[in-house]
């Protein structure tokens, strides 16, 4: 069923469909209204679920952390400090091998206070050791729900899908809601192996010394690695139920580009734009948005921009002293490559600043003029 | 005066549900009040465990002392891991597993206070246990808000011995209205079963206070840990009380009765302790009891 909604509700909608059986959350702008929703979805007895109102967003990661180890399909979503305070949690619930659902909505790191987008809050949580997926859209932030959770139970690690603040979340679009029932063909009830069991008892997560650690981290990489292989054949399962293509990553007039600009979030909608106008002017310019982001697709990548003579990366985050998080990312997986495409890094939009077609049309024109980026990274729209 | 409660001794010969094998210290109190707490609790139990004595003392990868499955959580989060784990076996059906968070008084009194405090104050159906050994033991005898005054450790050295009092853990949890509150000590075994016993038959937040003697840290005899924990409660510096429901009930009316000062004299911790601290630890200590038998012939 079709309803324009909002990508808050989008995420609770999906939530829904999931049969999330344990949710723990804690208000933070611009996620408030998922924690308000679920808690009427719950209300209501839409799903049967628990609905554990914590007081931190500490607890509410360590809560599904709990949760899930018991067995049980579990959720929380967050936004900016709300996430950074997760931080220690995020870590253990990777290592612990939780198929936790996460959602966030990318928000601007104080100080100053700011609430609007900015993708530095999920970047920041690279090394955490969960799955990242970057969503440009509200049909893609719930369809990445429901993907997320089959994802996650296959290959128990977390889950996180992160979308921009205020662009997406509070902004209504057309999403096509699937019933339940054909989620449920899509979705099977979780029932892991290894779960807290009073018939079956056994620790979790006791000391580990230097004999075994260092294998049950080789293990938790190699089955992140895994994820490149498996996410492809999910997304292709999730087509043939629901009609909708997703991918590791999304190529857009890539084919014969000389230039590829690459974005994640609600930027790409606004570069897609731009590049409708440029190939008017008979420009060879693509598009790679980033879906996933960990584990990081570096094959992929290579394929995908290793022909492209210019690469223009856009990066709505910022880590001083370095750049931009995907730039420097994207130049790392290209360096084995014998013909390196020359890499623009670029950043824009920090805080929610307005990023328009006309900035990205003029981001590609100026690295169409340029042999070599003038700056690295190039700060768009700076003010004097 | 009182005696120990009347327990069926038959309770005593139920299985142990901890085997052999912990890598506690000699004389360790804490690892004999988990073997009397799931005398109490029997097997269908699911044990929390943040960081804390018991991480090690549980034993390493890949063996665990308990019969009982564990959860291994982060520090400050014994309480709300916990209520993550009851909402899962409530989902899954199965309301009678207690879920105990099993915390020291680092994680309880300090780092795992917001958790605890939200927990309870959510009425959560989870049992929590703060075994109390009075400073950071597992990291080698650091000051928490559970070290009384007087006492030295690492980070109250000699010359800088702690002069705070130790935070009143029990009003703190009773602030929160929750159902049963209770203090015990592995002085008084029989008390510490009878009390998981109970508890186990409570819905909502239990919060048992247990206090636990450490040699290696109160610089006491590991021999003699029992009868230094015993002059705690003879001292009336830790009494036994619970309260259920807000009616309060003092267990163990001490067979004999001494001074704060012979209850810190064979302790090394608090060999610096001066006589105005002293004279201020024996007032609460009195002030503390008289409050107790008040309120225990006004429930």
């Amino acid at each position: 069923m079709k309803q324009v909604i909002k990508g808050n509700y989008a995420v609770s909608q999906g939530v829904k469909l999931c049969r999330v059986e344990v949710i723990s959350a804690y208000p933070i702008t611009p996620q408030t209204t998922i924690v308000e929703d679920l808690s009427e979805i719950c209300a209501r007895g839409e799903i049967d679920a628990k609905f554990i109102k914590v007081e931190s967003e500490h607890s509410a990661m360590a809560a599904v952390a709990g949760s899930s180890s018991a067995g049980v399909r579990s959720f929380t979503a967050t936004s900016g400090q709300g996430l950074l305070l997760m931080h220690e949690v995020l870590h253990w619930a990777a290592g612990a091998r939780l198929p936790i659902v996460l959602a966030n909505v990318n928000r601007a790191i104080g100080p100053g206070w700011n609430i609007w987008a900015d993708q530095s809050d999920s970047l920041s949580q690279r090394d955490t050791g969960w799955v990242q997926i970057y969503c440009e859209s509200n049909q893609e932030v719930l369809d990445s729900v429901i993907m997320a959770y089959r994802l996650a139970e296959k290959i128990l690690l977390p889950v996180m899908l992160t979308y921009d603040a205020f662009f997406l979340s509070h902004t209504s679009e057309i999403v096509d809601i699937p019933e339940i029932e054909q989620v449920d063909t899509f979705l099977p009830p979780y029932n892991p192996e290894f779960k807290l069991d009073v018939d079956n008892p056994r620790m979790f997560g006791g000391m580990t010394g230097p004999d075994y650690y260092y294998e049950e981290r080789y293990i938790i990489h190699k089955d992140a690695l895994e994820t490149l292989e498996l996410y492809p054949k999910v997304c292709e399962e999730f087509k043939e139920k629901f009609s909708r293509e997703y991918d590791i990553c999304e190529e857009y007039q890539t084919d014969d580009a000389e230039l590829i600009v690459v974005t994640a979030g609600t930027i790409t909608s606004v570069t897609r734009i731009a590049l409708d106008k440029l190939h008017e002017q008979g420009k060879k310019v693509g598009l790679m948005k980033i879906r996933m982001f960990r584990p990081l697709p570096v094959e992929r990548w290579c394929k995908v921009l290793g022909n492209a003579a210019k690469v223009v990366v856009i990066d709505r985050n910022l880590t001083a002293g370095l750049g931009g998080v995907f730039a420097n990312e994207i130049q790392a997986a290209l360096y084995p490559l014998q013909n390196r495409p020359v890499i623009f890094p670029v950043i824009a939009g920090l805080g929610g600043r307005d990023v328009t077609p006309e900035d990205v049309e003029n981001i590609i024109n100026y690295a169409l003029k340029n042999d070599q980026p003038t700056d690295i990274p190039l700060f768009w729209g700076l003010k004097e | 005066m009182q005696k120990l409660i009347d327990i069926p001794r038959e309770l005593m010969t139920e299985e142990d549900l901890v085997q052999p094998g912990l890598l506690s210290c000699q004389g360790c109190g804490a690892s004999l009040a988990m073997k009397l707490a799931l005398k109490g609790l029997g097997e269908r139990t699911v044990a929390v465990i943040p960081a804390c004595c018991w991480t090690i003392i549980i034993g390493t990868y890949p063996y665990s002392a308990l019969k009982v499955p564990v959860i291994h959580v982060l520090f400050e989060t014994a309480a709300v891991s916990a209520s993550g784990v009851r909402a899962a076996f409530d989902v899954r059906g199965e309301k009678d597993v207690v879920v105990m968070a099993w915390a020291g008084d680092g994680g309880t009194f300090d780092i795992g206070i917001q958790a605890l405090s939200g927990a309870a104050e959510r009425n959560d159906d989870i049992l929590y246990v703060c075994y109390d050994n009075e400073a950071y033991m597992n990291t080698g005898i650091q000051r928490s808000g559970a070290t009384p005054m007087g006492a030295w450790t690492t980070t109250t050295p000699a010359g800088a011995i702690k002069e705070e009092s130790k935070k009143d853990i029990e009003k703190i949890m009773l602030a929160h209205g929750i159902p049963y509150v209770a203090t015990a000590s592995v002085a008084y075994p029989d008390d510490i079963v009878y009390k998981f016993k109970k508890a186990r038959s409570i819905k909502g937040t239990k919060f048992i206070h247990i206090l636990s003697p450490c040699p290696p840290g109160w610089r006491t005899d590991p021999g003699k840990s029992i009868q230094v924990t015993r002059m705690a409660t003879q001292a009336k510096v830790f009494p036994i009380y619970e309260v259920e429901n807000g009616r309060y009930t003092i267990n163990i009316y001490p067979e004999r009765q001494i001074s704060v000062k012979e209850y810190i004299q064979p302790q090394g911790r608090f060999r610096e302790m001066s006589d105005k601290m002293l004279n201020v630890a024996q007032e609460r200590a009195d002030q503390k009891w008289d409050d107790l038998v008040k309120m225990a012939e006004d429930s």
